[in-house]
């Protein structure tokens, strides 16, 4: 099939169709309601569901049931309504039900703004919600990447059964790209008719909960829910090493749409002769610490650039991969504003 | 002569004992719903969604598949669960504090949508699992554990009649408010759930059954004492029968 031109927004509904994800619970909020837009159109063309809820705190709660069944589900969502759907995602985490939430996320604190963000770093990737809960969370950097990360995202979902986030930003959701959907593959959900709450006929009933009032239980949960975060990063561990082939002096580090100004950086500096290394975390968690860890630790390694559209929060993970023991300069812009290229070109030459 | 069983556990009810207090009447309005899941064969394609509260455990009772919902969010829970899968049938048992504080906006919203599912609402006027609180339901003058000088209408307004509020909402549903203090108000409040389970079995409209329910412990009484509270301050305030049926001649305004 050729490239299709698409919105940010409309391709992520059609990638979840794509993916076999049939039921879609969504609440509006800039920069995403194009998504419900696409999709409320869309999924009855495919046997599938679309309701507006109430509110994010509803969506999330009909994710929860829905996931329940065994079907794919899935809703998006930006920012602040990514903070009400929290409580869910800690509950689903618990409860070990796959679905995906994708955060198209804009500028806060508090309302904020509607332009593109990454302020929600923190959030994704240390909780959001309550308890020690992991989301896996997957980086895409354009509108191609989003495809096929709503794609893989079904199937993390269901083989780790946990909630998957994919987090874009307000440019990706906003912005027109050709998509192209002929590699994507065929859904392969596996069958989930051991834990299903699909009715007990023939067989004893089921039970999805999140209560443990007995501690020894309590913490045997807890134990069972850290073991699978841990293969996560034994096994999901996701990055783009950019002009790395060769040790750099100076290595930028950044994600999603901010990777992809500082890789037209990397670019037009070597243009001129410099080489500048990009490092792009793929999975926000498992974050690629080891990967980042040896690349720093290069005797020609000199200093390192955390770029971020934020005041400064995945630098925390760099800071954690490199114990420190190399310079980290921070260039972060917020409010919504996009860093340029020549904007980071010139945050190198200081370095320089 | 042979001898024939006549009375017995329904299938729908698991042999677990409950942990509910001595007097409270959960325990009846649970046999009731796993009665009705019996006698209209829809045990097998049953899913329940506790909420939080004393009936968190209710899944321990029920011989069905149940899930746990975050607090006051079963009745978005199961309009998620509905909407995905409409052949099953869904029940949310939900308590005062879980439905008509926390959880008022997702009950009024999935009422208003007609979403397919019966709700059980449980109304002891109290919160009972955090130890006695004042509820959205708590009546006027009633001493709790926050209201210890009695329920102040003046400073947080009068006692929630949930079964009036959401049968003011235009589209078409099910509700009724039954009693389980009495023999007579068990076998009326047993017809009430056959209608809400059979209209949901056809596919009709959203049903809910809200019972009044005793909570001796924090109301501080014996259970004698407590199903006559039921009948004098309950009953008077919270008056009984069915206030919508999906017959109705809708206004047709």
């Amino acid at each position: 099939m050729a490239k299709v031109l698409l919105k940010g927004c409309e391709a992520i509904g059609e990638a979840a169709v794509r993916a076999g994800a049939l039921r879609y619970f969504a609440y509006p909020i800039t920069p995403q309601s194009e998504v419900a837009e696409y999709l409320v159109r869309r999924m009855p063309e495919v046997g599938g569901v679309f309701l507006q809820a109430e509110s994010e705190v509803a969506a999330s709660n009909m994710i929860f049931g829905a996931a329940s069944t065994g079907e794919r589900v899935f809703t998006t969502s930006s920012s602040p309504g990514i903070s009400l759907m929290s409580e869910a995602l800690s509950y689903i985490a618990a409860a070990e039900l796959p679905c995906v939430f994708v955060n198209v996320v804009r500028n806060g604190p508090g309302l904020g703004g509607i332009l593109p963000s990454q302020g929600d770093y923190l959030q994704a990737t240390r909780g959001g919600g309550h308890g020690d809960y992991k989301l896996l969370v997957l980086a895409p950097s354009t509108v191609q990447e989003t495809v096929e990360h709503i794609m893989l995202a079904f199937e993390l979902a269901d083989q780790y059964r946990n909630p998957i986030m994919v987090m874009a930003d307000g440019l990706i959701g906003q912005m027109m790209e050709p998509v192209d959907f002929s590699a994507a593959p065929k859904p392969n959900p596996p069958d989930k008719s051991s834990w299903a709450t699909t009715g007990a006929k023939g067989r004893k009933p089921h039970l999805i909960k999140t209560l443990f009032l007995s501690p020894q239980l309590g913490e045997e949960h807890n134990r069972k829910l850290a073991a699978k975060y841990d293969k996560m990063r034994a096994n999901e561990v996701r990055y783009e090493a950019y002009n790395l082939d060769e040790p750099r002096k100076v290595v930028m580090v950044a994600f999603g749409t901010t990777a992809r100004v500082c890789k037209t950086a990397v670019d037009a500096l070597k243009k001129e002769g410099i080489e500048i290394g990009l490092f792009r975390p793929i999975t926000l968690f498992p974050y690629p610490y080891k990967p980042l860890r040896d690349i720093a630790e290069r005797n020609e390694m000199r200093h390192l650039l955390v770029v971020e559209m934020n005041m400064g929060q995945m630098i925390e993970d760099v800071r954690l991969a490199t114990s420190d023991r190399k310079p980290i300069t921070f260039y972060g812009r917020q409010g919504g504003i996009v860093p340029s290229p020549e904007e980071v070109v010139e945050e190198i030459r200081k370095l320089l | 002569m042979a001898c024939k069983i006549i009375f017995d556990r329904p299938e729908s009810m698991t042999e677990t004992i409950t942990h509910y207090c001595p007097g409270c009447t959960h325990g009846v309005i649970h046999r009731l719903v796993a009665e009705i899941l019996d006698e209209l064969g829809l045990r097998e394609r049953a899913v329940g969604v506790a909420p939080v509260g004393c009936s968190v455990l209710a899944y321990n009772y029920f011989n069905c598949d149940f899930l746990e919902a975050a607090h006051g969010r079963a009745p978005a829970f199961a309009t998620g669960l509905k909407r995905t899968r409409p052949d099953l049938i869904i029940f949310t048992y939900q308590g005062d504090g879980d439905l008509a504080s926390i959880g008022i906006a997702e009950i009024i919203h999935a009422a208003n949508r007609g979403e397919k599912f019966t709700t059980i609402f449980v109304n002891n006027a109290i919160y009972g699992m955090t130890g006695g609180q004042m509820a959205p339901t708590t009546l006027p003058g009633q001493v709790t554990t926050t209201s210890p000088f009695g329920r102040d209408v003046a400073n947080v307004g009068y006692p929630m009649r949930m079964r009036e509020l959401l049968s003011a909402l235009r589209t078409p549903a099910y509700i009724a408010r039954v009693a389980v203090h009495t023999p007579r108000h068990i076998i009326e409040a047993k017809k009430a759930v056959r209608k809400a389970f059979t209209y949901q079995n056809e596919g009709r409209c959203f049903s809910m059954v809200e019972f009044l329910s005793t909570c001796p412990t924090n109301w501080g009484m014996t259970p004698v004492e407590a199903t006559q509270w039921v009948q004098d301050n309950m009953v008077p305030y919270f008056p009984l029968g069915e206030l919508k049926t999906p017959e109705e001649e809708q206004d047709a305004d």
